[in-house]
């Protein structure tokens, strides 16, 4: 059976998989890593987004061998070591602070998706608008989509400090 | 014209009320309330000054918490060594927050900090009869009391060791944050005490519930108990579950609605695919087992099945209007030209399927079996588990575990019986999981619904309001079924022959506005729960009922040349929603001037122990209505939504404006763009990109809830509250947007499709490879 590698959450791990599984059932079958969620497999609801080198991507659509051994993926299990100390992510606070979650299915995916896009827009030197928060895709089933648009933009202030 | 008194506001109740509880002998100190200490229902004393509506005085709340009164069952409260809480809650979170209420309410009668009361879900408990069924918004109106008078006979039990202990009176002690002090200053702390409880044998507590005290954390916002862990993904839902052995398995369902697998032409070949370990045979399809559940796709996708016709074959969404049609109960007020007012309304099929789609981990031996699942009705799972394995009941171990939403989907428990019957047929353990195409396309659905009305006015008034609203039937075969049955004869007089539609249909519905004689019917196209597959999605009539009467309330208005909120307010026959309509007015800032495509709307609704108005302002100007974002279906846009709710006492304002927020969603979705597309015996949705479902496109730009000071002392159900008002809201600001009134929902059912319907065979699309090309 072939074999992977890959940085998985600051660690490098090793997998032994049949080509052409998709990450994201590597991650919660084989690992174990259960905070990507399935919620549609086809790369549309989002709930399984994770960063990949520190941008987001759906591991869904993606086979594990287009994974590089030096390709850094990041889960929302080890988005607070990607920020300095051992508190939560900024993004995170934000999202405590709001109450955001209701189920929670569809949460960690949310917040990895609103990581990345303040990344980005930070990149391209601007703020954060209502067009971006309107093109965010992640289902939220419970509808909780006023307060994740609320905690997207504490978050982006808390990212700048 | 006279206000009559408002019926269903409660009596004062009394300041003090003594229940009995008990301490259980053993080790630890546990203390236990009957559960059936639930309010009593306002079946008898209730003064009615007009004709009332069946809800009015008794309502499906009363029924539910009437079916657990002569259960005799308990609910147990254990204090730790370290003097935490711990209950096990028997109902289902599904993300309505109702452990977080509960831990607030015991953290209020206990007197301890919020995070030093822990509560869990506790597994099917098959003594607690009909008292385990979560649904109906009715967790915190049935179990109030009960966890209340646990929760005191547990202080109590506390206060009386410490008082040995200090050597002091227990009435000079007092608590505070999980201390016992006396008045010299020495303390214990709820650990200590608890240790010297006696507890050498089970005894009766007598306790004083008083509402006069003043209360610290009930009533005030809190955060989710399992917010930390939703946000580090360490919340752990059914799928997250290890259990040895239990490999991924998904089943390739009919092209068919409810088609049946009559022949597999390639199981060996199936069985050879990397991965896979197990294919087979069962009732609901051909079931794979594999070592991912991508290579469970694979399969499903690679399987040659020969299946059966299904339930409704050939038929389109048309065909099925048309039996509704024919099953409409007649009018009995003739129309009478300029006199009346008429409305006849379409509610399409919409998916009730939650972004955790259907899952459950089962483990069936010889002699026994174990089940794990996001279950409302755990009990009516472990029974028809049970029956198909051929165990004894009490064999069958079945596990509440905490859902990924519901909407009304789980109280049936279909993966659950699924997922037995897989792995009693392969001999090992399973951890199924429906693609999400099997959602929309096989899974559970809010029945197609017509609403006709006929007002008629006669000079200064509204002298009738008739409905007749008809349905595809609703499946309630989950236990309320069960609990209709056994209590049909203590019902109101008059219900007892009903079936158990047209009883949760009476028992809901109620038009909150003196219109003369009013008459709310419902009628059912065909008996039969085989052909589609329903269940009562959030608020079941509520939303397309309301939705109807609103729009027609605001053509009487027009009749009457007065303004919608004016004439709501003058015919109303509720001072609840009389409260909440004109706050929501006042928030809303109703009638102020908007760009002309920009409308107002607003609506009302009494249910579940207390009432909503909801206020938006829609665009429906062509540069919104047409704005473009890829791959979306945008259409009209909320640009102001304003929720006021007067839920009875709230436990937590935070967690119901989450509430009323959600309701929102669900209540705009389906009258603007959520719905099934019924074409030749099947539904074309398979997945999210093409069941239009609220996303951050359609949400309102601002959304703001007031969660107002109820007169009442006992709490309301919020779980559904918000979606019916909501809906209607909408509605009616479509209408006066767009100057049309709609009679078809969602409004954008005839577009064309805004997607290219995915294969029936395979069942299921293919996964992507091109994920790398979107990394942003």
């Amino acid at each position: 059976m072939p074999r992977y590698s890959f940085q998985l959450n600051g660690e490098k791990v090793t997998v032994d998989v049949e080509r052409g599984v998709r990450l994201l059932w590597v991650l919660r079958d084989v690992l174990g890593v259960t905070g990507p969620k399935y919620g549609c497999g086809i790369n549309v609801c989002k709930a399984c987004t994770s960063h990949l080198n520190g941008k987001a991507f759906n591991p869904c659509a993606v086979p594990v061998e287009k994974i590089r051994p030096s390709d850094k993926v990041t889960t929302i299990e080890g988005l607070a070591d990607t920020v300095p100390g051992d508190d939560l992510h900024p993004m995170q606070e934000a999202w405590l602070e709001h109450d955001v979650a209701q189920c929670g299915y569809c949460q960690p995916g949310q917040i990895m998706t609103a990581v990345a896009l303040v990344k980005r827009v930070q990149r391209e030197g601007r703020a954060i608008t209502d067009a971006d928060l309107d093109a965010i895709r992640n289902v939220c089933r419970c509808g909780t989509y006023t307060r994740i648009r609320e905690a997207v933009r504490t978050g982006e202030r808390l990212m700048r400090r | 014209m006279p206000i009559p008194l408002d019926p269903a506001l409660p009596a004062p109740a009394p300041t003090r009320r003594t229940f009995l509880g008990y301490v259980i002998g053993g080790a630890g100190l546990l203390v236990a309330a009957d559960l059936g200490l639930g309010g009593s229902p306002a079946s008898a004393a209730v003064v009615l000054p007009s004709v009332p509506q069946i809800p009015e005085a008794y309502d499906l709340n009363d029924f539910l918490t009437q079916c657990a009164l002569p259960t005799s069952n308990l609910v147990a409260v254990r204090i730790d060594r370290e003097g935490d809480a711990h209950f096990a809650l028997p109902r289902m979170e599904v993300g309505q927050g109702i452990t977080t209420s509960t831990a607030m309410i015991l953290a209020e009668e206990l007197d301890l900090p919020l995070d030093r009361v822990h509560v869990t879900l506790a597994p099917a408990r098959p003594e607690l009869l009909f008292n385990q069924l979560t649904g109906g918004s009715n967790t915190t109106i049935s179990t109030y009391t009960p966890i209340r008078v646990a929760a005191a006979v547990a202080r109590q039990s506390l206060l009386e060791a410490a008082a040995i202990l200090l050597g002091a009176q227990v009435t000079g002690l007092t608590t505070k944050g999980g201390t016992i002090l006396d008045s010299l200053g020495s303390s214990v702390t709820y650990g200590q005490a608890a240790q010297k409880v006696d507890t050498s044998r089970t005894r009766e507590v007598k306790v004083t519930l008083d509402e006069s005290r003043e209360r610290t954390v009930v009533g005030t916002p809190q955060r989710r108990i399992d917010a930390l862990d939703a946000v580090t993904g360490r919340k752990t839902f059914a799928m997250d579950l290890k259990v040895r052995n239990a490999l991924p398995t998904m089943v390739c369902r009919a092209p068919a609605l409810n088609g049946k697998p009559v022949k597999v032409r390639n199981a060996a070949k199936v069985r050879k695919m990397p991965g896979v370990t197990h294919v087979g045979v069962v009732p609901t399809g051909v079931a794979v087992r594999a070592r991912t559940f991508g290579q469970c796709i694979d399969a499903v996708r690679a399987l040659d099945v020969q299946w059966s016709e299904g339930t409704v074959p050939g038929k389109k969404a048309d065909d099925v209007a048309r039996e509704l049609k024919a099953a409409e109960l007649p009018l009995a007020v003739p129309a009478l030209g300029a006199t009346t007012v008429e409305g006849s309304f379409t509610f399409h099929f919409r998916s009730g399927s939650a972004l955790e789609p259907n899952c459950a981990v089962a483990d069936v031996r010889q002699g026994s079996a174990r089940i794990w699942s996001g279950l409302k009705s755990p009990i009516d799972a472990q029974s028809k588990i049970a029956k198909l394995l051929g165990l004894p009941q009490s064999k069958v171990e079945v596990n509440v575990v905490t859902g990924g939403g519901s909407f009304g989907r789980k109280l049936f428990s279909d993966g659950a019986i699924e997922a037995a019957q897989i792995s009693k047929a392969f001999g090992v353990p399973v951890k199924l999981m429906w693609h999400r195409a099997d959602e929309p396309r096989q899974g559970r659905v809010h029945p197609m619904a017509t609403s006709r009305i006929r007002a008629t006015v006669v000079g200064d008034t509204v002298a009738t309001f008739e409905q007749r609203h008809t349905s595809v039937s609703c499946d309630f075969t989950h236990g309320l079924g069960e609990r209709i049955t056994a209590e049909v004869a203590s019902l109101p007089s008059g219900l007892g022959n009903l079936g158990f539609s047209e009883t949760v249909f009476l028992l809901t519905q109620e038009l909150p506005y003196n219109f003369g004689v009013v008459t709310q019917l419902l009628n059912e196209s065909n008996y039969d729960q085989s052909r589609f597959n329903t269940s009562s999605v959030r608020n079941i009539y509520s939303p397309d009922v309301r939705v109807a009467n609103e729009l027609v309330v605001d053509q009487l208005a027009a009749r009457f040349r007065t303004d919608p909120v004016e004439f709501r307010r003058t015919f109303t026959k509720s001072g609840v929603v009389r409260r909440v309509l004109d706050r929501a007015a006042e928030l809303g800032e109703w009638g102020r001037t908007l760009p002309k495509g920009v409308a107002q709307g607003i609506a009302i609704h009494k249910e579940y122990k207390g009432a909503t108005a909801v206020v938006v302002e829609l665009d429906c100007r062509p540069a919104t209505v047409n704005r473009k974002v890829r791959d979306a279906v945008t259409g009209p846009r909320v640009l102001r939504a304003t929720v006021v709710v007067d839920c009875g006492l709230a436990i937590n304002p935070l967690g119901i404006e989450a509430q009323m927020m959600g309701g929102f969603s669900d209540g705009m979705s389906q009258v603007l763009t959520y719905s099934n597309h019924l074409v030749d015996g099947h539904f074309l949705e398979a997945s999210w990109d093409n069941s239009a479902y609220t996303r951050q496109w359609n949400t309102p730009l601002e959304f703001r809830c007031e969660v107002m000071e109820s007169e009442s002392t006992e709490p309301g159900g919020i779980g559904e509250a918000g979606v019916a008002a909501s809906a209607a809201a909408v509605a009616c600001a479509y209408a006066r947007a767009t100057g049309t009134m709609p009679t078809e929902f969602p409004v954008n059912f005839r577009q064309p499709l805004h997607f290219t319907p995915k294969s029936f065979v395979p069942p299921v699309p293919a996964s992507p490879t091109n994920g790398l090309t979107f990394v942003s």
